[in-house]
């Protein structure tokens, strides 16, 4: 027979899983209504929406592109050089696409690219929502008959969406292409024809979709998890920068699980 | 909201054994059984201590927080009404935050745009137009492309009630607009409330119902038609001018007295 738990360890769990639970709860109530309003008023007020969703594209793609720019070539030359080079040693040229398409595209491509965008808009939106939410400003909108979530959120979800779909794709080419780069400057022995040929022998059709999806999923994720911590309750100002490192760690953990999810989904098919 | 404005007289306010929640927190009640009702054309203040619940009341009576208890209706609808076709309804009553509550991101003449903006009921030149002349009228036009950060608390609380107005409502609630200014911002506050009151041109001419709250009651006495203190948790009705200052309660004295340095 084994001895109970000391009864603050099982408080302590319990706890620990209640709040878990009442969180899940509250973020998967929140993407509902966000998906709802996103379905229904996606048309709604156009004049103030559309804006703000390309002001959001802008900040989580393209005015992050010359930071991307640069870490798909730091990767490239980090780690693809060298599985490259390595490949060439042992005699493993032919598994190159193979490899290539598994590590970059389908696995740190995406990821990758979620978690820098997380840490460069993510952040900054549980931020900004939790200063409006301290400052009054989310009530001033619901007294002007404006949606916070249709104002606020619905511009940040399909703009992350979209921008980290847009920079993943950015991010695989330029690590692919600075890769080969710097396997070329270590001498190995593979044309830019036979590389090319390999990555796009490995890839099928299955992959396409599945990045799509995954990295706007991605997207969709952390706009809502970082949102529900700005805005779903009420904060005072003090709060704002715990309710953040709440929203970026509960992002990762979640970014990780969806991740996993397609690993499995790839093995299945 | 452009709609057949409530002849005078007409109650657009009733509430009968309404418990308020604060708004930070609705499970917490800062006001308990408020039997209230406002007449179209009515010109009330609110007065009470700090902390009494006066921002938590008009926040509910504007639709912000449900009554916790009893029943409250806005212009004969019962509350709450969050969104759908009565939201129109609730667009009637237009709110005056104490500190202004702008849009930190956006400049003052966006913010005061964004109702009409958003909710599309004009075209856009007629929208620059309202905003212009609303920036005029509220002596904002120098301050139109700053940002509220970059303005002082007299500059940001004109502006938001710049922006409560764009959508023309038939009630304004203002939460302690004369907090924190000195005796210009009171008497210009005061004249354009007045104004506000009999039926400003920017406003289609139609009277506005005002309801304000107050931590002193002495700059109201001679403006509101209708007062009320909020203490206990209790909402006192005082009645018009005369009742109000032949009133016993010793916290309407109290509201009503020099301060320590004799204004």
């Amino acid at each position: 027979m084994r001895a109970p738990l000391p009864r603050s360890y099982t408080n302590y769990l319990g706890r620990m899983l209640f709040r878990f639970l009442v969180t899940v709860q509250g973020i998967g109530a929140f993407a509902l209504i966000t998906l709802g309003v996103i379905l229904t008023q996606f048309r709604k007020a156009r004049g103030v929406t559309f804006p703000a969703i390309i002001k959001e594209l802008s900040r989580s793609g393209t005015r992050l592109f010359p930071m991307f720019l640069f870490l798909s070539g730091a990767l490239g030359l980090v780690v693809i050089g060298q599985t490259v080079s390595w490949l060439t040693r042992v005699n493993a040229n032919t598994y190159l696409g193979t490899v290539m398409v598994l590590v970059v595209v389908r696995e740190l491509g995406p990821l990758l690219t979620a978690l820098l965008v997380l840490s460069r808009s993510g952040t900054s939106n549980v931020i900004e929502l939790g200063t409006a939410r301290a400052l009054g400003e989310v009530e001033a909108l619901e007294a002007l008959g404006i949606d916070p979530i249709h104002y606020l959120v619905m511009p940040r979800v399909i703009g992350m969406a979209g921008g980290i779909f847009a920079l993943t794709i950015y991010f695989i080419i330029g690590s692919l292409v600075s890769g080969y780069l710097w396997a070329f400057l270590q001498n190995v022995p593979l044309r830019p024809g036979d590389y090319f040929n390999q990555l796009a022998g490995a890839l099928n059709w299955m992959d396409f979709v599945v990045l799509a999806v995954k990295s706007c999923l991605f997207g969709v994720i952390i706009a809502i998890i970082t949102c529900y911590h700005g805005l779903a309750q009420p904060l005072r100002l003090e709060e704002v920068s715990r309710a953040t490192v709440r929203a970026v760690a509960q992002s990762v953990i979640a970014c990780v699980l969806l991740d996993a999810l397609f690993i499995i989904l790839y093995l299945e098919i | 909201m452009d709609t057949t404005p409530t002849a005078p007289g007409t109650p657009v306010i009733e509430m009968m054994g309404v418990n308020v929640s604060s708004l930070r927190d609705l499970s917490v009640i800062v006001l308990e059984n408020v039997d209230w009702t406002v007449n179209a054309g009515d010109y009330w203040v609110i007065a009470g201590m700090q902390g009494s619940g006066k921002s938590d009341l008009l926040a509910m009576t504007a639709g912000l927080t449900p009554p916790q208890k009893g029943l409250y209706r806005l212009f004969g609808h019962e509350m709450p009404i969050f969104e759908g076709e009565l939201l129109k309804e609730r667009l009637r009553v237009g709110l005056v935050f104490d500190g202004g509550q702008l849009f930190h991101e956006l400049t003052v003449r966006e913010n005061i745009a964004l109702p009409l903006r958003y909710h599309k009921e004009v075209g856009r030149s007629e929208i620059e137009q309202r905003v212009n002349a609303m920036l005029e009228l509220t002596e904002l036009v120098d301050s139109a492309g700053k940002v509220p950060s970059a303005l002082g608390r007299n500059l940001q609380k004109r502006a938001g009630l710049a922006r409560a107005l764009m959508l023309r409502p038939e009630v304004l609630l203002l939460d302690n607009p004369l907090g924190g200014l000195d005796m210009r911002q009171v008497h210009w506050w005061l004249n354009f409330l007045d104004q506000l009151h009999v039926g400003h041109e920017i406003m289609g001419g139609i009277r506005v119902t005002l309801a304000a709250t107050a931590e002193d009651l002495r700059p109201w006495r001679e403006r509101a038609s209708q007062f009320a203190i909020l203490k206990n948790k209790h909402f006192i009705p005082l009645g018009n001018r005369p009742q109000m200052a032949e009133h016993a309660e010793p916290l309407v004295k109290e509201l009503l007295a020099e301060g320590p340095s004799g204004k």
